[in-house]
């Protein structure tokens, strides 16, 4: 009760101080609002711009992909003493089952960061059609898991997605190379005189070319005879809830499994490599503007403190403590980064509406709840700290000196 | 009302000086002593001018007293407390409970309301002001003839006024003693002698120790006591006629 009742008095003189000086409050509100809204607004675009790029880029691919280990000669080792001189060509990598996927599948479904699980089999293929010849990629997959790691579904053009029982859903590219449509019929040959011929059922476009003009979707039954592989998968796809945790959870894998295990981190180094700089430099922007808007309340402070030294003189011979002095202008530093960033908060708000409403359309920036609020929060305990030097210049100002300045 | 100032008798001992020295830049070539081993004692209820040519050391010892600027031997005693040991925390606390400022350019902030400056030595200490402070500051300018005046800013009236809100001010916490520096040093002769006519006023009606530093011989002829300062030290102190 009585720290409030004597922080009673801080907020007053704080408050009528701030105001007393209109001008040079207001100059500084608004200065500190423009870092706050570059801040805001910066925060948001770039969160907003890497949530899109992750989205396309993941919202197409596995987060972990479990592989079978790569095949590698076994050497003998030399008899003690023996130096052995060996001379190997590298194994060529045929394409082979994960052994026991079954139960592979069934410890990863067992894993809680893991969001889903699916096995599938996949392999190369030529895809005829008269005279035309592609090169595709057969997608054997379990249609209901696969669609937890790609919703395929959902990207469909045309037809529907069926995979079984001779049918095949297959990219737009393809089809337009092809000149196929749907119900249209399409051989495929895995090589070796393995061949089969299925119908069209649906046409799918992710957006994405090397997908678009190269994925035919079968089941796992078709694929496995085409490949020569019964029964078996060649890769097990995983998606992961937080997907910054891919690395890690991969090495954990691959552990537990036994098998080769490859998160998207590892795959696509240039994006997080890109994903990376760019939070970066938007960590260098907030700290830099940051760092200028705490320099800002701090100028404007020290040349307040100097204003009000005959102030702070009277303050003080009235018996007003130095811990007091030192609060008024801490409080005001705060009360700066409060109002500033309150501001600052609006405009960026305003300006991520206006990018989203009349900006290039090419992604949607979506506005963070909690974003304006902690920005706030930083702000005013920016304030604050920048307020301490000046304050602390402030409290110990001599009184007997301090009333005489003119 | 403070537990200091409480239960106070006529002829108590307000202020006490012993041997009270003060050297400016003590240890260096420059040192200077100012004020020589001063012994002075002042009760409550009494009215003193303490007078002196430029330099003599009034607007120095005025601080020390005031507990704005420390001793540099010697002991001060403000209501028998020895003062000299106490850290700048105590002296302040202290500064507020027993000593009333008036200065020569009133020094209210500009910032605040007449009322406000009266009320702000009781936000000090004890945040936001009761009714009763309230009703004691509106009595106090009334007292000095400011009642109308209470909602304007500080810097909106006139020198003689701002000096009387500033007295109102210093005697809002019934301090025991009130000190004032040179306090009609820039009003006219008319409104100097209607500020000092309020000094002896409030000095017969609350009985506070009052130590008023004037270069004015009529001012200081009309004080009891004339208490006179030539180069740090004391030459006579005489009661008036």
């Amino acid at each position: 009760m009585h720290l409030l009742d004597s922080l009673w008095t801080e907020w007053k003189i704080a408050l009528r101080f701030l105001a007393d000086n209109r001008m040079q409050t207001l100059l500084i509100i608004v200065g500190i609002g423009v870092g706050s809204a570059v801040i805001v607004f910066i925060t948001a675009l770039i969160t907003g711009l890497q949530a899109n790029v992750i989205e396309r880029t993941l919202g197409t691919q596995a987060h972990i992909r479990i592989l079978p280990l790569d095949e590698v000669n076994r050497v003998l080792p030399a008899a003690d003493g023996a130096l052995a001189l060996i001379l190997e060509n590298p194994r060529a990598q045929r394409l082979r089952s994960i052994s026991n996927w079954q139960d592979v599948r069934d410890a990863l479904d067992g894993q809680t960061q893991l969001l889903a699980v699916s096995p599938l089999i996949s392999g190369p293929a030529i895809a005829r059609r008269g005279v035309a010849r592609a090169s595709v990629a057969l997608m054997g997959i379990d249609p209901v898991r696969y669609q937890r790691i790609i919703p395929i579904a959902e990207d469909l053009i045309a037809g529907h997605f069926t995979v079984g029982a001779g049918h095949a859903v297959i990219g737009k590219e393809l089809a337009d190379d092809l000149g196929l449509g749907i119900g249209d019929k399409l051989r495929l040959d895995a090589g070796e005189g393995r061949e089969t011929i299925v119908d069209i059922a649906g046409i799918f476009e992710l957006g994405v070319r090397e997908l678009d003009s190269r994925y035919v979707y079968l089941d796992l039954k078709q694929t496995q005879t085409l490949l020569d592989l019964p029964g078996g998968v060649t890769v097990i796809d995983t998606t992961v809830r937080d997907i910054f945790e891919a690395e890690t959870i991969a090495a954990r894998l691959a552990r537990l499994t036994g098998l080769q295990a490859e998160s998207w981190m590892a795959t696509n180094g240039q994006l997080l490599n890109a994903l990376r700089s760019q939070t970066m430099t938007t960590q260098m922007i907030r700290l830099f503007v940051g760092l200028s808007v705490a320099f800002g309340i701090a100028s404007v402070l020290a040349v307040s403190v100097v204003q009000r030294t005959r102030e702070i003189g009277i303050l003080r011979a009235m018996g007003s403590p130095r811990g007091q002095i030192l609060r008024v202008f801490l409080l005001q530093g705060g009360l700066l980064g409060l109002a500033g960033s309150g501001l600052g908060g609006l405009v960026g708000w305003s300006l991520v509406q206006v990018f989203n409403i009349f900006g290039p359309g090419l992604f949607f920036i979506p506005t963070d709840p909690t974003l304006i609020p902690v920005a706030m929060a930083v702000a005013t305990v920016t304030g604050v700290l920048a307020a301490a030097a000046p304050a602390r210049r402030a409290a110990r100002l001599d009184p007997a000196v301090a009333i005489r300045y003119v | 009302m403070s537990e200091l100032t409480h239960g106070f008798t006529d002829g108590e001992e307000v202020l006490r000086l012993e041997r009270l020295r003060k050297t400016y830049n003590p240890g260096t070539p420059l040192e200077l002593e100012v004020l020589h081993a001063l012994d002075l004692r002042l009760v409550r209820g009494e009215l003193a001018a303490l007078i002196g040519p430029s330099g003599s050391g009034k607007s120095t010892l005025l601080n020390v007293i005031g507990l704005l600027d420390s001793p540099s031997a010697g002991e001060l005693y403000l209501l028998g407390q020895p003062t000299r040991a106490m850290d700048d925390e105590q002296r302040t606390h202290l500064r507020n409970q027993v000593i009333g400022f008036v200065f020569q350019f009133h020094h209210l902030i500009p910032a605040f309301s007449v009322l406000d400056n009266v009320l702000m030595p009781l936000m000090i200490r004890h945040g936001k002001p009761t009714p009763t402070d309230i009703e004691r500051a509106r009595e106090l300018l009334d007292a000095v003839g400011l009642a109308d005046f209470a909602q304007k800013k500080a810097n909106q009236i006139s020198g003689g006024q701002q000096q009387r809100v500033a007295i109102a001010r210093a005697l809002v916490t019934q301090p025991a003693l009130l000190l004032a520096d040179e306090p009609t040093g820039n009003l006219d002769t008319k409104t100097a002698e209607g500020v000092f006519e309020l000094f002896r006023r409030f000095n017969r009606e609350f009985g506070c120790a009052v130590l008023v530093v004037t270069h004015d011989p009529r001012l200081s002829a009309s004080c009891a006591r004339t208490i006179q300062l030539v180069d740090g030290s004391i030459v006579s102190d005489q009661m008036n006629p």
